[in-house]
């Protein structure tokens, strides 16, 4: 069969189009749509709360640093700073320990015994955030607190759950334990399902009792999986925002604000949106180092 | 059977696609052309008050019926902060609703989105009369006005008070004081009403285990009261002229007083919400708070004994005079309008005496109207019981509406209110955290970072 050279040339240049539709680049058209979500939901509102930090109150004037600046030289600020690493910190460690503790006693149920388990120790990751804080809210509420009345009944005397910059403090980081546990249960459960059998059995064959198995068989395996999870966990916990504004509105006398609810006070109900974003702005780079932290895990457990 | 290629099914898919899309779309065209009317759409506070939100609509239906309007109206809340994140999304959208109901100052966040509305108020004022101070002063900003007062969901914080409580314990009788007559005060009466006199009747209560109760924390109704409190003694966090003027005498005077006052509330209130202070009185264990009848209006269903005891009267007169916080809507117009006429007509007709007449018989007695004339209305008078137990929310007296914050520029009260800088300085001392001195320090310096 004779080819013409027009042929001949097509093939050797293809067209966009047909480059376009080759098997290379269907990749990246399936994945297109997803970053354009990501570009409109995370890029683009990332960009703006930038340069809407950087303008003044009315949104009229380039102030450069100005709302950074001002935000620095005030005491209630730094305690919203001191605020948010210890709310995050307690409650990522609480979190990360009963999480491994109960996804191992999980674990050594029996298969039918776990299922149910399991099922039931998911629900409060599964609630709806804010509808659980409610129902926290109920147990702590400052005047009829359910769980005083239980406290009471045993002949304790009841605590200042809400009204007590402590007890506030505690409450709001229960509440977080509760809601963020099973995630890391769950994250072990599945990791612990993945270490080999034989593992133990030789460590058992080697003389290893129950403390040595964890420290030299589970541990090692989970290490990279622990990491990614505390990593992960730290971000969404930083940037909380349902629990304190449920429980306690950043009180009392602003002890329990949190990056988010500060900004959410400043940026939307006192009308100072470029302030609010240069609020929400400082956990940037916290949730910057820990992304990488996360990612470098990640990385380092595909080599 | 015909082979279906690629390309055959395609095109047929397409074909019948754009046939389907072309029938659906004929029926809606015909009937555009045949009912086309001008559009309407408001962003509404969605009332608590059960039946209220009907009558305030069927009252819209009749304007829209009549003017040929097609009027949508979305109820929004009841949380007024519901409002304010849906006009922020909508400010920054540059499109949504046309006319939207905010509270106190939110209006003004969005002022150079808002049409001036100086010819609505012009007609209101025009018809019944100036409006109140604190209208006045939240709606009408930089020599315009940015919003219109609505008497819808706008309320105040006067005293409530257990007229059995009081009357046994500390021998005070609130009903005749402010009985439900103006005209019947007995100015000597109403003058020993103060601060000091209400200091030693709250000693009383107290010591027979029946406090007076109001939020020291972060929310609007600490505010409410405290704000006053402070206004009372003569206490300005920031003047008109933006200058800081909270390190004074008269600061350290209420502050002491506060001191001394919180002796006798719970100690809960540091963690209080809104409603708190409703379940205190509630509750059977509060002999006084300061709120709007809401109170009342739950304690009516679930605790008849108590509510038929509640008694809505002035506050205490401090050495400055007697003021009372409240916490006012209004209406803003929003520039992205089609047809501002017609939006303003509405908001004239909603407005007028006839309709308010109606809507606030629906609310119960809880809104609020800021026009002397409809002070009138027989629903505060009927209501009960008490009967009469509801006459003096409307302020009948010597007292001064305030919203906190004022008088400084509306955009710098919003900030003291919203910040609740006075509630937290008040606690900070009542709490034993910082001595007077200290608070006062410390919220001049948050005072500072307030004013641009």
């Amino acid at each position: 069969m004779a080819i013409s050279a027009s042929t001949v040339n097509r093939r050797r240049h293809p067209t966009l189009l047909s480059r376009l539709r080759s098997r290379r680049y269907a990749a990246y058209w399936m994945v297109l749509p997803l970053v354009l979500v990501v570009i409109g939901l995370v890029v683009y509102p990332f960009f703006y709360s930038i340069y809407l930090s950087l303008e003044n109150k009315k949104e009229t004037k380039f102030v450069g640093l100005r709302n950074y600046q001002r935000l620095i030289r005030y005491g209630t600020f730094w305690l919203v700073v001191g605020n948010s690493f210890r709310f995050t910190l307690t409650a990522v460690f609480f979190k990360a320990t009963l999480g491994l503790v109960l996804a191992i006693i999980l674990n050594n149920l029996p298969f039918r015994g776990q299922r149910v388990w399991r099922g039931v120790s998911l629900i409060p990751w599964v609630m709806p955030l804010a509808l659980s804080s409610l129902g926290w809210w109920w147990i702590f509420e400052p005047t009829h607190s359910a769980v005083n009345w239980v406290l009471v009944q045993c002949g304790i005397t009841g605590k200042p759950w809400l009204s007590d910059p402590t007890w506030a403090r505690v409450s709001t980081i229960v509440t977080n334990i509760w809601f963020g546990t099973p995630f890391f249960m769950i994250m072990y459960l599945a990791g612990l399902k993945s270490i080999p059998q034989s593992l133990y059995e030789a460590a058992e064959i080697d003389g290893a009792g129950a403390t040595q198995r964890f420290r030299y068989v589970t541990f090692p395996m989970l290490r990279k999986l622990i990491a990614i999870t505390v990593m992960f966990s730290t971000i969404v916990t930083f940037a909380n925002f349902d629990i304190v504004r449920i429980l306690t509105r950043g009180g009392p006398r602003y002890t329990t604000h949190l990056f988010g609810t500060y900004a959410f006070n400043i940026g939307i109900e006192t009308g100072h949106l470029p302030r609010g974003a240069a609020i929400a702005l400082f956990m940037f780079p916290v949730l910057g180092i820990a992304a990488f932290f996360i990612l470098r895990n990640i990385a380092r457990g595909e080599e | 059977m015909a082979k279906i290629t690629r390309r055959k099914f395609i095109k047929d898919v397409a074909v019948g696609s754009a046939a389907v899309a072309g029938a659906m779309a004929a029926p809606g065209v015909v009937r555009k052309a045949y009912t086309q009317k001008p559009k309407l759409s408001v962003a509404m506070w969605n009332h608590w008050v059960p039946g209220a939100t009907d009558v305030l609509k069927a009252v819209a239906d009749e304007w829209a019926k009549k003017n040929k309007v097609d009027l949508r109206i979305d109820f929004i809340g009841p949380s007024s902060t519901e409002m304010l994140t849906v006009a922020s999304a909508e400010a920054r959208a540059g499109t949504g609703h046309d006319i939207i109901a905010l509270t106190t100052f939110d209006g003004l966040f969005f002022m150079d989105k808002f049409e001036p509305l100086d010819d609505v108020a012009d007609y209101v004022q025009g018809k019944y009369g100036k409006y109140d101070e604190v209208s006045t002063y939240i709606s009408h900003v930089d020599g315009r006005w940015v919003t219109v007062p609505s008497p819808t969901g706008s309320h105040s914080y006067p005293m409530v008070t257990r007229k059995d409580m009081w009357r046994e314990y500390a021998g005070i009788d609130v009903e005749d004081i402010f009985p439900p007559d103006v005209r019947k005060r007995d100015p000597k009466k109403v003058d020993a009403y103060n601060y000091d006199a209400f200091l030693e009747a709250c000693k009383k209560v107290a010591k027979a285990g029946h406090m007076y109760g109001n939020p020291l924390s972060e929310c609007s109704d600490a505010d409410d009261w405290a704000c006053p409190l402070f206004l009372s003694f003569g206490s300005i966090p920031v003047d008109e002229k933006g200058n800081i003027t909270i390190e004074s005498d008269e600061t350290l005077e209420a502050l002491e007083y506060m001191k001394e006052l919180a002796q006798y509330m719970p100690k809960e209130i540091y963690g209080w919400d809104d409603a708190s202070n409703n379940r205190w009185i509630i509750s059977g264990k509060g002999s006084a708070i300061q709120n709007p009848p809401s109170a009342w209006a739950v304690a009516k269903r679930t605790r008849p004994d108590v509510a038929a005891q509640l008694w809505h009267h002035d506050t205490p007169r401090g050495p400055k005079g007697r003021f009372r916080g409240c916490l006012f809507f209004t209406y803003g117009l929003w520039k992205w309008c089609k047809d501002k006429k017609m939006a303003k007509e509405y908001l004239k007709y909603m407005l007028e005496s006839a309709q308010q007449w109606k809507i606030l018989a629906a609310a119960q007695g809880y809104d609020m109207p800021q026009l002397k004339p409809m002070y009138s209305h027989p629903v505060w008078e009927e209501i009960g019981p008490p009967k009469g137990g509801q006459y003096n929310y409307i302020r009948r007296g010597d007292e001064h509406l305030i919203v906190g914050g004022w008088p400084a520029h509306p955009l710098i009260g919003a900030q003291i209110y919203r910040k609740y800088l006075i509630p937290v300085m008040a606690a900070k001392v009542t709490t034993g955290e910082m001595t007077p001195k200290e608070a006062m320090k410390w919220c001049a310096r948050e005072l500072e970072e307030v004013i641009e």
